[in-house]
């Protein structure tokens, strides 16, 4: 895995610079995405769906958006590690109530934790309301990149932190801790007899897919050059949760291959026919459900 | 039947939009306005009739064995499938029918002007929720029909016709979404997006009273009324904020909701 994730990123670094600028975009945003979506398969391994991933997501996108708008800083390091640190520590916060809960209600509840966060941000003047508002030009270590250059440096220090996230993820799932997920989906009360505690590692989960999230977030933030609050919106959720369930759970690249071909999927069905976007998604999300239950990598192993 | 229905806001705004372009018909042809009230339940039941059989027998029924999780998945699956599916037959440009609500007027209470529809809605809310309790509690179909939710299998054993069940309840609830849309659409612009407003205020009522508890979906949904009433008039920031923080403080108090039963965990 290590040597596949090594690879990658070569490719993407040396590949860079003779792609177009939108596939730069499309490539980028899929890191953001694909980093979503690994917290979302760490969760899904032990079970849970978290329908308000979009929670951590616009945190994180907030959390640098803020950076450059009261401070002035556009720096793209920076604007991650806030990203991440911000949704980290909500999640640390917010994982005591929700480490209590299973299945369906587990799901509502950080849907409403995100809608709450939507809630606030639409009612918010200071943060531009339901407008949200820009970002500043990425820079990179105080270095600001030439206009030719800024969708490549942002790409890059994308495939950077998503190629470390991936390979820090691989070696947690084969921590301990990291192996009691599919043992807390089939049944918690043996975990519990095993002397390990369920709500502990759902906590852990928890909060490193938060913040893989706010980084992800934050990524996205620094790409589009642009925020508003649709991004804690419950449809944001559905789409992480697509790409989830799309990619599967059996490594950890599945997510990021899944969420470059959700970008393929949604740059040609709005090209196509931009008005009924939400109707392919909707039967795209159906078809893989009921012809694809493991994903397009395997094991997702629900009924 | 252990299904949080996602589609269910959908039904909302499909009968909000057959009630409001129907009943516009209606009356654009000079037909008696005050029969309009009926042309909305027809409305109503037409366009159930239309989906939700369809919904059921052709995704649904399928996928009754699969986890919560994947149900709720599918739900909103279809959800996103009819939002388009209305906004292809209706377009997007908002209908008006104000014809039924202005009709009846308003009176006095306390020295405030209060519309007598609202009245009205209030009234058939409080009819149907209490004809749905009776007829769970007190009629022969009505015990089946939790028999059938609780253990599908025996009730087949027993010669019940679950299927039928599913059918049926999965219309009539439907019926009810849109029976809900369809009245309230004289008291506001139908607009896309209907659907997915309400969804999320009904999720956070059933949770907070309970999922699958009719005293529950009733104390909830006066719950959240009442708060966000509060908050509308009081801090109108917060509104959408105020209703998902009760629900997080019910939930942390009341792990499954107010008035929910406690499960028994597999070992």
């Amino acid at each position: 895995m290590p040597l596949a994730l090594a690879a990658i990123l070569l490719g993407v670094l040396a590949g860079g610079p003779w792609l177009p600028q939108w596939a730069m975009f499309i490539v980028t945003v899929a890191f953001a995405r694909g980093l979503v979506a690994l917290g979302l398969m760490l969760l899904l391994r032990a079970g849970l769906v978290s329908f308000g991933q979009a929670l951590y997501f616009c945190l994180g996108a907030y959390a640098a958006g803020a950076l450059g708008r009261f401070l002035g800083i556009g720096d793209i390091a920076l604007e991650m590690l806030a990203g991440g640190a911000v949704a980290a520590l909500a999640a640390f916060v917010l994982g005591f109530l929700l480490a209590r809960y299973r299945g369906i209600f587990f799901g509502l509840l950080s849907l409403a934790l995100s809608m709450i966060l939507y809630g606030l941000l639409v009612k918010n003047e200071a943060l531009g309301s339901t407008d949200g508002f820009n970002i500043l030009r990425s820079t990179l270590f105080g270095i600001r990149p030439g206009a030719d250059w800024v969708r490549y440096t942002v790409m890059g220090c994308a495939a950077v932190v998503s190629v470390g996230a991936a390979l820090v993820v691989h070696r947690y799932l084969q921590t301990p801790l990291g192996r009691l997920a599919p043992a807390i989906k089939d049944n918690e009360i043996r975990v519990e007899y095993m002397g390990a505690s369920a709500r502990y590692a759902v906590h852990v989960k928890y909060v490193i897919a938060a913040a893989l999230a706010g980084v992800g977030g934050a990524l996205a933030a620094t790409t589009v050059g642009h925020i508003d609050p649709d991004m804690a919106y419950w449809t944001s959720s559905g789409e992480f949760i697509f790409i989830a369930i799309l990619g599967g759970t059996s490594n950890v690249v599945a997510p990021f291959a899944a969420a470059l071909l959700y970008g393929l999927i949604h740059t040609t069905a709005y090209d196509l026919s931009p008005n009924t976007w939400q109707m392919s998604l909707g039967i795209a999300l159906l078809l893989l459900i009921v012809f694809l239950p493991q994903g397009l990598f395997g094991r997702l192993g629900w009924r | 039947m252990k299904i949080v229905n996602v589609t269910h806001g959908s039904f909302y705004a499909l009968g909000a939009y057959a009630g409001a372009s129907l009943t516009g018909v209606w009356l654009a042809r000079g037909f008696p306005a005050p029969l309009s009230y009926l042309v909305l339940l027809v409305a109503a039941v037409a366009i159930t009739l239309v989906f939700a059989p369809a919904i059921e027998r052709g995704i649904l029924r399928f996928m009754y064995a699969k986890d919560e999780v994947v149900i709720l998945l599918i739900t909103y699956a279809l959800f996103l499938i009819l939002e388009d599916v209305i906004k292809l037959i209706w377009g997007v440009n908002p209908y008006f029918i104000a014809e039924p609500y202005a009709l009846l007027g308003s009176f006095q209470v306390a020295g405030m002007a209060y519309p007598t529809y609202n009245l009205l809605l209030v009234g058939l809310a409080v009819v149907f929720g209490g004809g749905l309790a009776w007829f769970l509690a007190g009629t022969r179909t009505g015990k089946l029909l939790r028999a059938v939710i609780h253990d599908p299998e025996v009730s087949r054993a027993m010669g019940v016709n679950v299927e039928r069940f599913y059918l049926v309840t999965f219309t009539f609830g439907s019926l009810l979404a849109a029976l809900a849309g369809a009245y309230t659409a004289p008291t506001v612009s139908v607009v896309p997006g209907l659907g997915v407003e309400v969804i999320v205020l009904s999720f956070a009522v059933v949770v907070i009273g309970g999922l699958g508890s009719l005293p529950g979906a009733a104390l909830g949904a006066v719950i959240v009324g009442i708060v966000r009433s509060l908050s509308v008039h009081y801090l109108p920031q917060v509104e959408l904020f105020v209703i998902y923080f009760v629900m997080a403080m019910v939930l942390a108090l009341r792990p499954r909701g107010l008035f929910s039963l406690e499960e028994p965990r597999r070992i």
